[in-house]
């Protein structure tokens, strides 16, 4: 591990903010994680890089700082899981599981991402610019998850608040079993699942879908009005003989 | 001649029911008929199966001597999860309380079980909703349950666990998830849980994010990764192919396994998931125990059983099968109040009567335990409910330690598969230990 | 469950590799497998020849076995395999004189150019017994097992052999595969252990023995074979993938000019020479995937 002076080309950098190293090919993810959570609130080592990660599990998990982890490469399992306040970016893909129950801040990859990514997460904001894979946002609780690209199929399954915002197209039976989260989608939707439905787009929708838009630094590249609303019937909230087949 | 054989006054045969088509399974047919629902209740499964009442123990002989009472010790300490954590639980009685939610249970209820539970130096666990702060504040050691809903998940609670328990099934409802219906969905559990106020919840019967041992491990691991490798990880299984299952679980990296047979309770699920699924405690515990065996992990990795456990003799009994310990989930609630006779009219007002109330799910339970009613909860004060606890568990130890002494042991881990024979041929195969009065276990050895 | 991982050789020039390669991307997957590995390589083959694997115990006199047989039996021995190489014609012969004379003996595969080796250990240790390292070939599958519901035996690691040149690799679990294998064995596909995945290779080769291709009989699989799975299969001239519909178990994938390479993790992947700027996928569900060496 080494420490570095700021680079002078990252003007969202405080000066007096000092940056460490850690390169995954001579150091173990368990030091990395150790020194992560080592952090206290209101220390200056706000600025982690991390180098070759080549898909290791569990890297920046279960981090509770107002820190920035910047890895570069693709991740395995479960990266940034658990996150609290915490930015992670990951330059590269990840695996199964990225931010895996997330509480709070800010996740971005530049790549994809693979099954489950924001699964059951609470809150904070989790951004993929590639394309996310199966059960993306699978039983959300809360969290904003964007999506640059697409999801795969089984998508928000269970998700019972938060939002999803998907710039591609979605998979099949999206949104089985949803309870009251939010799903935006602009490209196409292989199927529904069960109980949810299409809703109008009205302004307020337009602009909740221009806010995630905006946290996640692409307003102006496609337009709100072009994503359609899916959520919860509601029928399924008590069982009903009815409606035995949907189960 | 035979006029006397006709008519009101002729003889008749007796009226004669069914065993299959009894009184309790027509009375379900027509619920069926009725509602077009299935059953849901709470409990384990009711019907008479072969159990630890089929097992004795020996006993000292001529060839074995018993220990004295009081002076000559017998130990009932239990260390778990010493395999990988930093800082394993350590019992002082080798009974648990087995996880049951806030949400089935009312705040009250789980501060009684955290009281009595400390009291005599044991732990409580959390169950599919989360972890409260009156739990933790009245546990001692208490084991966060990590179940496929993630209802209430957090790392805060999860650094502020004692241990972590990895819910794959649970006996009554092997593949099955949590069910909590809308009458129990109040304004705190909700907010908990993440739900709208009164729906019934529908739960996931798998994790979100991970399916099969092998990436059971890597999620193993992003859990000790998050907690700095402190806390030991069980991994529970409901009792279907105990074998396997423990195997898997030790593969996977388990600190602990527990395994819950049939007679284990849910707060509610579908009747037929709770009679038909799983297999009896019994007839899991020599499979697991020979699994760790097989591994040569036995006393390395520890094996708690759930399900139907009731008395010091059925503790002792797990024991000397091999388990490390037992967990109790529908006799804590018993020992707290649970169907007590003097709510008698009560449980009649409902249909039922004390001693048969098993439908939780519909919170309205006249001893205030599973229940989300402010009226209801009042019932029950956790301080005695505590202290009634704690007298439980006492007098469960004393049970256990009086058998152990019996057969010369000095500490309850020391009884073993030879102290006992079985009474019955099924129990004998189940068990891996002889019909008494033989050598002959069904399968394994002659007569 | 398991790993899995394959290569397929797209460059001639990493020809020699293969064995390393594979043998590294095999040691990644360890903690997924611990109880057996095995792997197929397929390598140098004549034509007019077919190549069996056989496998017997520890010490076993694989050259005295090949002079029992006859002229024309090459053998070459690795630890408790041994590469027995006769003219194709011959094969049936050699196959029944082999179960006469060395019931002992079982062969495990069988191809032109097929080599299959499997042991119960550690992944690492398994492929330094069979020196994996130093193969070479055009491509190869490699599995890690962590048995779920039977015996953790020589006989229950993967791969299985499904005909000539063909060997299946699974992760998951197939849960009607009792049933499968009663019909299976009422058609005459004998099963041999109580490992499903045994079962889903013998489905394959039934299907095929009915008149289908490789790539229909693992379309019947999607309606026949019920539980989690994703699928690897080899042939002689590239390999193929198949991933359940609900897709739990994992599969990653990457392309450049150079090879197409599958890994259960991202992580089998990392070493591999240019993997920075490999095109990474994930097959989808229910669709089958197939990579050629006509094609490539």
């Amino acid at each position: 591990m080494t420490t570095t002076t700021p680079n002078q080309g990252a003007p969202l950098m405080n000066a007096s903010t000092q940056s460490h190293s850690f390169d995954l090919a001579t150091a173990k993810v368990r030091d990395l994680n150790a020194a992560l959570h080592a952090l206290k609130e209101g220390s200056n080592a706000s600025l982690w890089r991390v180098s070759n990660p080549r898909g290791l599990h569990a890297l920046a998990a279960g981090l509770d700082a107002p820190v920035t982890v910047e890895i570069d490469g693709p991740v395995g399992y479960y990266c940034a899981g658990m996150n609290k306040q915490a930015t992670v970016i990951v330059r590269g893909n990840a695996g199964v599981g990225l931010g895996e129950n997330m509480m709070s801040g800010r996740i971005e990859v530049e790549g994809d991402a693979s099954q489950a990514a924001g699964a059951t997460a609470h809150g904070g904001l989790l951004v993929i610019r590639g394309e996310a894979g199966a059960r993306c946002g699978i039983s959300m609780k809360g969290v904003d998850i964007v999506v640059g690209g697409s999801v795969g199929h089984m998508s928000a399954f269970m998700a019972q608040a938060g939002t999803l915002t998907v710039l591609g197209d979605a998979g099949e039976a999206l949104g089985d079993s949803i309870y009251e989260a939010r799903l935006y989608v602009r490209g196409s939707v292989k199927s529904l699942g069960a109980d949810c439905v299409e809703k109008e787009m009205r302004d307020e929708h337009k602009a909740q879908v221009f806010e995630k838009l905006k946290a996640a630094g692409l307003e102006g590249q496609v337009d709100p009005s072009e994503f359609k609303r899916y959520g919860s019937a509601r029928t399924l909230y008590h069982f009903h003989v009815d409606n035995a087949s949907a189960y | 001649m035979n006029e006397h054989v006709k008519g009101p006054s002729a003889p008749r045969t007796l009226p004669r029911e069914s065993a299959t088509f009894d009184a309790y399974t027509l009375s379900e047919i027509r619920r069926a008929a009725a509602t077009g629902i299935y059953d849901i209740r709470g409990a384990g499964a009711k019907r008479k199966l072969p159990h630890f009442d089929d097992l004795l123990f020996l006993g000292a002989s001529m060839s074995r001597y018993p220990l004295e009472g009081y002076r000559e010790k017998c130990g009932t300490g239990v260390v778990l999860g010493d395999r990988f954590a930093k800082k394993p639980i350590e019992l002082k009685i080798p009974i648990t309380i087995a996880g049951m939610s806030f949400g089935s249970l009312s705040g009250p209820a789980k501060e009684a079980l955290g009281r009595g539970a400390s009291a005599m130096g044991t732990s409580t666990t959390t169950g599919d909703g989360g972890m409260t702060p009156e739990e933790r504040g009245h546990s001692t050691k208490l084991v966060y349950q990590y179940l496929p809903s993630r209802y209430g998940m957090n790392p805060d609670d999860l650094r502020k666990a004692d241990a972590i328990e990895v819910v794959v099934g649970q006996g009554a409802k092997p593949g099955g998830g949590g069910m909590l219906l809308g009458q129990k969905i109040s304004p705190r559990v909700a907010k908990m849980r993440t739900l709208p106020e009164g729906i019934d919840q529908r739960s996931a019967c798998r994790h979100p994010d991970w399916t099969g041992p092998d990436d059971l491990e890597i999620k193993i691991e992003e859990l000790r990764e998050i907690t700095d490798w402190e806390k030991p990880i069980y991994v529970k299984v409901g009792a279907a192919r105990p074998y396997y299952d423990t195997a898997l679980a030790v593969k996977s990296g388990a600190d602990v396994v527990v395994v819950d047979g049939m007679q284990g309770g849910t707060a509610a699920t579908q009747e037929v998931f709770i009679e038909n699924v799983g297999i009896p405690t019994l007839a899991a515990v020599h499979q697991a125990v020979k699994a760790l065996q097989d591994l040569g992990m036995h006393r390395k990795v520890q094996l708690i059983v759930s399900g139907g456990i009731r008395n010091g003799a059925d503790v002792a009994k797990a024991l000397a099968l091999g388990a490390d310990a037992v967990a109790i989930g529908t006799a804590a609630l018993v020992a707290l109040g649970d169907n007590d006779p003097r709510w008698e009219s009560e449980y009649e007002a409902l249909g039922t009567k004390a001693g048969a109330y098993d439908d939780w799910h519909e919170g309205r339970d006249p001893a205030g335990i599973t229940t989300q009613d402010p009226e209801l909860m009042k019932r029950l004060d956790p301080e005695i409910a505590g202290r009634r606890l704690a007298n439980y568990l006492s007098v469960m130890t004393l049970e256990a330690q009086t058998i152990a002494r019996a057969c010369g042991k000095s500490h309850v881990h020391n009884l073993e598969p030879e102290d006992l024979v079985a009474l019955t041929i099924e129990a004998a195969a189940m068990a891996n230990v002889p019909l008494a009065g033989t050598n002959w276990i069904p399968g394994k050895t002659g007569f | 469950m398991c790993g899995i991982v394959g290569l397929f050789l797209k460059d001639k020039a990493l020809e020699p590799q293969l064995g390393e390669l594979l043998s590294g991307m095999l040691g990644t997957m360890c903690g997924r497998g611990p109880d057996s590995a095995g792997f197929a390589v397929y390598g140098a083959g004549e034509s007019g020849e077919v190549k069996l694997t056989l496998r017997a115990a520890e010490g076993y006199d694989f050259a005295g076995l090949a002079e029992k047989l006859g002229e024309g039996a090459e053998v070459l021995q690795r630890a408790t395999h041994a590469v027995l190489t006769v003219p194709s014609a011959d094969e049936a012969g050699i196959r029944a004189k082999i179960a006469a004379l060395a019931p002992e003996v079982t062969v495990v595969g069988a191809g032109s150019r097929m080599e299959l080796y499997k042991e119960v250990g550690m992944p690492t240790d398994v492929a330094v017994r069979f020196d994996l390292a130093k193969m070479a070939g055009t491509h190869g599958i490699a599995h890690t097992r962590m048995a779920t519901e039977s015996a953790v035996t020589t006989n229950g690691a993967h791969p299985f052999s499904t005909g000539l040149d063909q060997c299946l690799v699974h992760n998951g679990s197939l849960s009607n595969f009792r049933t499968v294998r009663r019909n299976l064995e009422r058609a005459g596909v004998t099963i041999q252990t109580e490992n499903d995945s045994e079962v889903a290779a013998g489905y394959l080769t039934w299907r095929m023995k009915e008149g289908r291709s490789l790539g229909e009989a693992l379309e019947d699989s999607l309606d026949d074979l019920d539980g989690f799975y994703t699928f690897v299969v080899g042939t002689e001239s590239g390999f193929g993938v198949l991933r359940d519909p609900i897709a739990c178990k994992p599969a990653v994938m990457a392309e450049t000019d150079q090879y197409v390479a599958f890994g259960s993790e991202y992580r089998a992947l990392a070493g591999l020479p240019g993997i920075e700027n490999a095109k990474i996928f994930e097959p989808e569900p229910a669709k089958v995937y197939f990579w050629d060496r006509a094609a490539a």
